[in-house]
């Protein structure tokens, strides 16, 4: 583009286009259950600021949302309850996994505990520690933007695939 | 670890035996005086590492017996209600831990139950007993005569089995992937 504004557009797919627009958005399901939802809590104040990633519109509602921090120890009796607010979601949908006890129950290897929320719903980007530092889950963030850029979610695969489908049963 | 050795004196209940000795053998007394036989056995700080006197009382007589220390010796407030499974005969030692604001003292009340055999309820003496005993029927699958909602309160209601007991196994998962049932009639 010049300065004089003579050639004023990009060329580019759509659904970069889109992708760009997804990564650069994402509205954010704090899932925090528990000492990892404090951490995720100092990520999103003004010391780290998630915003920068544009990623600071925190939504308490499935509807809004379309990335899931799944903060803390997911209980069995609290597994159903988060499986139906991934459910509730709205495609595209991303997931990530913060701390060692959503990613794979941690310490609590016991008969109360879900084994990492992986046995539930698909995740997305794993974030280790216990607790994860902000810097961490930032990292994790910047991981899933690259990853939402070149369509490599789980439910960015999904769509592919459920379109390709599709194609298929037209005979397109 | 001296809290750990055998010796009376390195545990907590030293310090507390010199300051409540007294009281608490009066009220010891007391109790054996109102039920004899059935207080089945004593043990004193002095003499067993415990903080407080534990009170080993025969399961028929422990509501009277806690309704005595409520009444006469002013052990007001339950302070805790659960259970511990010995893996012995009988299985299970129901645990009640009192406290007295009148008098600044605890005391520790337990009756043994065999498995598959009901204990009578302490709802009609402490209201805030409820849920406690549901808890202990969660975890260990003690039943409780005359309480009025016994159902689990922790594990979701499809669980088996019951995971506190020794042979329940650590890893004795049971994932649903649906939400339990929602008792609509509770609600209102």
């Amino acid at each position: 583009m010049s300065k004089d504004g003579s050639i004023g557009y990009l060329t580019t797919r759509l659904e970069d286009f889109v992708n760009w627009g997804r990564k650069n958005a994402m509205w954010p399901l704090p899932f925090g259950t528990s000492c990892c939802g404090i951490e995720m809590m100092a990520t999103m104040c003004s010391d780290y600021d998630i915003a920068r990633f544009g990623a600071e519109a925190m939504r308490f509602s499935p509807r809004q949302a379309d990335l899931l921090i799944v903060a803390g120890i997911i209980n069995l009796k609290m597994a159903p309850i988060l499986k139906s607010v991934y459910d509730q979601m709205g495609d595209p949908k991303f997931v990530l996994s913060m701390g060692a006890c959503a990613s794979s129950g941690g310490i609590f290897n016991v008969y109360s505990v879900l084994q990492g929320i992986d046995t539930m719903i698909p995740v997305d980007v794993y974030v280790p520690g216990c607790p994860p530092s902000p810097e961490g889950v930032l990292h994790g963030l910047i991981r899933l933007q690259g990853m939402v850029a070149r369509g490599e979610t789980n439910s960015q695969k999904r769509e592919r695939a459920q379109n390709e489908a599709r194609r298929q049963m037209k005979g397109v | 670890m001296s809290q750990n050795t055998l010796s009376p004196i390195a545990t907590n209940g030293g310090d507390l035996w010199a300051k409540f000795g007294e009281t608490w053998k009066s009220q010891i007394e007391a109790l054996k005086q109102q039920f004899g036989e059935r207080i089945e056995e004593v043990k004193l700080p002095s003499e067993y590492p415990t903080d407080v006197p534990i009170v080993y009382v025969k399961k028929e007589a422990i509501i009277d017996a806690l309704g005595f220390a409520r009444s006469t010796l002013e052990y007001g407030f339950l302070s805790d209600l659960t259970a511990t499974d010995e893996e012995s005969e009988p299985r299970f030692e129901l645990v009640y831990n009192l406290f007295s604001h009148t008098k600044f003292t605890r005391i520790r009340f337990k009756t043994r139950v065999r498995e598959n055999e009901e204990c009578p309820t302490l709802v009609n003496l402490w209201p805030g007993a409820n849920w406690q005993e549901r808890e202990v029927f969660d975890m260990f699958g003690v039943r409780f005569t005359g309480h009025p909602d016994l159902r689990r309160i922790l594990m979701d209601e499809r669980w088996v089995g019951h995971p506190l007991r020794k042979d329940y196994p650590l890893r004795g998962y049971q994932v649903f992937t649906e939400a339990q049932h929602i008792h609509t009639e509770l609600l209102e």
